[in-house]
């Protein structure tokens, strides 16, 4: 009786180790890629950045030296305009799906067409803007590639803006409501204030994914090897001038390829980070 | 101060489920009238009504008239007014998760556009003082989190949310069942002293909470209203057979 207790145990123990073990190692499966990655950019591309790399522009085949620094600008309009557009209609989308069209027939296309959206190869959306925006104006543009991103941003902000809503429970609207709060102000100043860490969440991944977004911006924003800020005009991103020194024959070009890389997932993750510090001010956290 | 309630043949509906029928109803002023009867009997829809919290269900459908001093609120108001008159207090704590104990408490005022932070203030200070929980969260009141609280300080909380609207009546809706023995004694104190500046309703599971803090009783049965008279009659003496056999607990 004994004996078959302490056997057991031991089953049980071992178990256990196993299950944790198991965990352990997902989380590292997990976690490597992206620290490989990390470290194997610093490694090719931190010897080429130089205070040069940040405020010149790119120099002429040939000459050496040079920088991002129009196309760092450039990804910050892009990704700004993008955000403008991306983030309130996937919010207002996600508000209407969890908050008012909920089981509606409508709700359900909007739904479907944001997961059919969020299935567009960017390479697609790229075309499409290129002929609904750029074709008509007759000129690449920062707006026609700020759209693009915008539009791709869209579904992941809605989609994630939804779930979140779903997540808070319903007592928390029935004790805004029972205090006499009309339901648009719950709605907005209840329901999503206490979903917002969520919400924030979402649009920095919807973020994060289209800062490295290539295939979009080569018919809209189209690249652009001088300085320029004008939003009707071809404009710079880090991801166009990487692809365009990757593919080049040049050894330096190759070197600056890599520094971009760091760069741009450098200002990615200071840019999310940035947005998380300063959303997560006034927002308490629970015990829970 | 608080005012009586009239209900006069009010029916209610979830979908095609008549949960309430034909309820006739005089609720004092300033008074505790408790609300018992077996799960699903109609209680809490009963409460829900007389808020017009029913009707956020897009299934439920309302008849009937119910007054609250002398206001018609099925006729005269629009849902958002009454609330602002006739305060809830729900089953399951729920504070709003992501504010500071302060400002669940303005909340109610916040929202409905009052600015002046001094009165804000005092009408914070008043609220948690007579819920009971100022001298247990006075020197946190914006630092901690509302659901930071234990699940009775929580109540509390939420009722001194519902008291900062200044209402004339409370609803509560079975307020200490999810409460521990410690926290339920502390909230029967607090109805106790809030009567007399209130008009409270509460829905209960536990008789004994009835016959402790309510001078009126209501036995509500399938939908109905078998019996409704003084605490001490409904616990000694009721007239209806159905009442004596739940109270003595033959069903329910």
């Amino acid at each position: 009786m004994r004996n078959e207790h302490k056997l057991r145990a031991k089953i049980r123990a071992l178990t256990d180790g196993t299950a944790t073990g198991l965990a352990i190692l997902s989380t590292v499966l997990v976690v490597a890629p992206l620290v490989a990655i990390f470290i194997y950019l610093i490694y090719r591309g931190a010897s080429s950045l130089s205070l040069d790399f940040f405020i010149k522009i790119p120099k002429p085949v040939g000459e050496s030296g040079g920088g991002m620094a129009n196309a760092i600008l450039g990804s910050g309009i892009l990704l700004g305009l993008g955000s403008l557009i991306g983030v309130p209609i996937g919010i207002a989308g996600g508000v209407f799906l969890s908050e008012y069209g909920r089981g509606s027939a409508l709700a359900n296309a909007v739904r479907f067409t944001a997961d059919v959206l969020n299935g567009v190869p960017s390479i697609v959306m790229g075309i499409a803007i290129y002929s609904l925006i750029a074709v008509p104006q007759m000129h690449f543009s920062a707006f026609s590639g700020g759209v693009a991103l915008g539009i791709m941003m869209i579904p992941t902000v809605c989609r994630t803006t939804e779930e979140m809503l779903l997540m808070v429970p319903n007592s928390v609207r029935e004790a805004a409501l029972a205090l006499g709060v009309p339901n648009w102000l719950s709605v907005l100043a209840i329901t999503v204030k206490t979903a917002s860490p969520g919400i924030i969440t979402g649009c920095m991944l919807a973020f994060a994914r289209v800062a490295g977004e290539t295939a979009p911006l080569i018919f809209t924003a189209f690249g652009n090897v001088g300085w320029s800020a004008r939003l009707n005009e071809p404009i710079a991103a880090l991801p166009l001038q990487i692809y365009v020194y990757a593919i080049s024959p040049y050894d330096e070009w190759h070197r600056l390829a890599w520094a971009g890389a760091l760069v741009l997932i450098v200002l990615i993750v200071l840019a999310v980070s940035l947005v998380r510090y300063v959303t997560s001010r006034g927002v308490m956290k629970g015990a829970s | 101060m608080g005012v009586g309630i009239e209900v006069t043949t009010l029916n209610a509906w979830y979908g095609s489920n008549h949960t309430l029928q034909d309820i006739n109803l005089h609720i004092p002023a300033n008074h505790a009238t408790a609300l018992i009867g077996p799960s699903g009997c109609g209680k809490s829809t009963f409460v829900r009504c007389l808020n017009r919290m029913h009707e956020t269900n897009p299934i439920a459908r309302v008849t009937g008239s119910v007054r609250i001093g002398d206001l018609d609120i099925y006729a005269d108001a629009k849902p958002v007014e009454i609330r602002r008159r006739v305060g809830m207090v729900f089953q399951r704590p729920n504070p709003f998760p992501t504010m500071s104990i302060y400002d669940n408490v303005a909340a109610g005022l916040k929202l409905n556009g009052f600015r002046n932070r001094s009165a804000l203030d005092e009408i914070v200070e008043r609220s948690l003082k007579n819920s009971a929980l100022w001298d247990e969260v006075k020197d946190d009141l914006k630092k901690k989190s509302g659901a930071s609280l234990s699940g009775g300080q929580q109540q509390r909380l939420c009722i001194a949310r519902a008291l900062a609207v200044d209402p004339e009546v409370l609803l509560m809706d079975e307020p200490a069942s999810a409460l521990d023995p410690v926290s339920t004694s502390k909230i029967e104190d607090l109805i106790f002293q809030l009567k007399s500046q209130y008009t409270i309703v509460i829905v209960t599971h536990n008789m004994q909470q009835a016959a402790r803090v309510a001078e009126k009783t209501g036995f509500f049965l399938n939908g109905r209203m078998v019996e409704f008279d003084s605490t001490h009659k409904i616990f000694t003496n009721p007239s209806d057979k159905r009442t004596e056999d739940y109270i003595t607990g033959r069903f329910g």
